[in-house]
């Protein structure tokens, strides 16, 4: 915990942003251990992906596009200091009333958290209760958030995309022959690894009943082997292997699964996302409503990671290629 | 008193320390970093309320008794997804407004719009 | 068993310290290049190597090993990626550096 202060302030201090956003990757990096230690491994697995993978390497293309150092400040901030003084006292004020950590008589675990512990197994049969929660009693929850990560792939999509022209084969290839030598040997390690991150990254979507894991987890690391291929082998190689308007439509099809799910279980007469509705065995339909919401999830986050990448780093090619053709 | 809500007060420590970047600092990428600054030192908050002591993880398993709490899992892992994907349009916003004003120093952006009106 | 494995876990750590202090104490980038690729694939690789032998048996046995073998394919080639884009980037050794300074220095009296 006081590592995680002292990158904080590190990060306050320092101009270059460039260090600023690794130290933001160390600070996600310590609170996924963090969380582990807390006995959350399900949130400690997509911190450490989303916080520590995605997100710095996010930010890093968006920082060679705005610059990399910041202007010092023009005068003291004395006033934010003192705001954030008085609000950080009154917080821990408000702290003093709260119950201490770890009892297991908190008022936070005697209502709902019980219900879920015990019935989880009978009502939903899936040993992660994680899971469970998730997918089958807060699946509404989960619906919307699906949605808003959609939102916002389709936000980025229209602040950044450019219209591209398709260039010659032939040059697409003789560029990639003379990158090769660079980078031989991560092209090669890269080649070796790829298919056992993917294979990984469907082992976390499928187990995520067992274990730690599910759809979020799973479509990050997916997105991940994509960026990776796309780093390494040149912009113009992924476009060719991963068409733009077929991510798209995989980003808008992960959605539309999820609320089909739902809409068959109204058909079929009972509420919206009920899983007893879509079998005989109640049990079974929870298994069947679980395994389709998590592959709806997985493909939409996917999906949406490798669009914002793709955008991100297409603009920046474009920036690059007006800058050659300007002066 | 201090063991008991330790991390607590480290959390709220956090929290304004994320709060000091977004407010004193100018250029618009180190807003954004502050401001997921903040939203992690949330997640640690709620899933610190989570644990309970003597628990496992929230995974059923033979002769096991006492589990943590796992509903505030699911809303942070939720909420850590939901987190990226806005961090995402903000650093796509701070590009698009680099391209339009030419710098992502929020002085310099508030000058050239008092000077274009 | 546990001799054995606590022997593994205390190599790592050390060789973790070492490569730490090596990190802060190398008067060059491309030394200390060196003692992180030392910290991240022998370290681990030791670490690792106790926590299996705490554990003899099962799954946690092939999942340790998976991971091993993984490191010991990422990290040389994560360690070989930083210095190589030095290298491009015209960051020179250090012993290079002195090199020249005494050349030009010896050259021009």
């Amino acid at each position: 915990m006081a590592f995680l202060v002292a990158v904080a302030i590190a990060i306050v201090r320092m101009k270059d942003l460039f260090a600023v956003i690794m130290l933001s990757g160390i600070y996600g990096l310590l609170s996924a251990s963090f969380f582990v230690a807390m006995d959350a491994v399900d949130v400690a697995f997509t911190e450490a992906s989303v916080g520590a993978g995605i997100s710095t390497l996010l930010m890093l293309v968006a920082i060679t596009m705005t610059g990399r150092t910041e202007n010092p400040s023009r005068h003291k901030p004395l006033l934010a200091l003192a705001v954030v003084t008085v609000t950080g006292s009154l917080l821990i004020y408000g702290t003093l009333d709260m119950p201490y950590f770890g009892l297991a008589q908190d008022p936070v675990h005697l209502h709902v958290a019980p219900r879920y512990i015990n019935d989880s197994m009978q009502e939903v049969g899936v040993p992660n209760i994680v899971t469970s929660v998730l997918a089958s009693y807060r699946a509404f929850d989960t619906f919307g958030e699906v949605v808003v990560i959609f939102t916002a792939g389709m936000g980025v999509l229209a602040l950044l995309s450019v219209v591209r022209h398709p260039k010659d084969i032939a040059e697409i290839d003789s560029i990639n022959k003379s990158m090769h030598e660079e980078h031989l040997i991560l092209r090669i390690v890269a080649k070796m690894l790829i298919p056992f991150i993917l294979l990984f990254a469907l082992y976390v979507q499928f187990h995520g009943d067992y274990g730690p894991g599910g759809g979020f987890q799973a479509g990050v690391i997916f997105a991940a082997a994509i960026i990776l291929y796309a780093m390494l082998f040149g912009m113009s190689t992924a476009r060719r292997v991963i068409n733009q308007s077929f991510i798209q439509m995989f980003a808008a099809i992960g959605v539309l699964l999820y609320g089909s799910v739902g809409v068959i279980s109204l058909l079929n007469g009972k509420n919206f996302l009920d899983y007893s509705a879509l079998s005989v065995d109640p049990v079974a339909g929870q298994h069947l409503g679980i395994l389709l919401i998590e592959l709806g999830v997985g493909f939409t986050v996917t999906a949406v990671m490798v669009i914002i990448f793709f955008n991100f780093a297409g603009r920046r090619k474009d920036q690059q290629n007006k800058e050659k053709n300007e002066p | 008193m201090i063991m008991g809500l330790y991390n607590y007060w480290v959390v709220v420590v956090l929290m304004m320390v994320g709060f000091y970047i977004v407010i004193a600092h100018g250029n618009l990428i180190k807003k954004i970093v502050g401001l997921s600054i903040f939203q992690t030192s949330v997640f640690i908050f709620y899933i610190s309320m989570a644990k309970v002591d003597g628990g496992t993880a929230p995974i059923l398993a033979e002769g096991i008794k006492q589990y943590s709490n796992p509903l505030p899992h699911v809303l942070i892992l939720t909420a850590i997804v939901v987190g990226i994907a806005t961090t995402a349009l903000g650093l796509a916003l701070a590009v698009r407004i680099k391209e339009a004003y030419g710098s992502i120093e929020e002085e310099e952006i508030q000058e050239k719009d008092n000077l274009d009106c | 068993m546990d001799i054995s494995s606590a022997v593994f876990l205390l190599i790592g750590s050390f060789l973790c310290v070492s490569g730490g202090v090596g990190i802060l104490r190398f008067p060059d980038f491309y030394t200390r290049m060196h003692a992180v690729g030392v910290t991240e694939t022998l370290a681990t690789a030791m670490i690792l190597i106790g926590l299996m032998l705490q554990n003899p048996d099962g799954l946690v046995l092939l999942k340790l090993i998976i991971i091993l073998l993984m490191t010991l394919f990422i990290s040389p080639t994560a360690s070989h990626a930083l210095a190589s884009a030095a290298l491009q980037n015209n960051l020179m050794p250090e012993l290079d550096k002195q090199e020249n300074n005494e050349k030009e220095s010896s050259s021009n009296p």
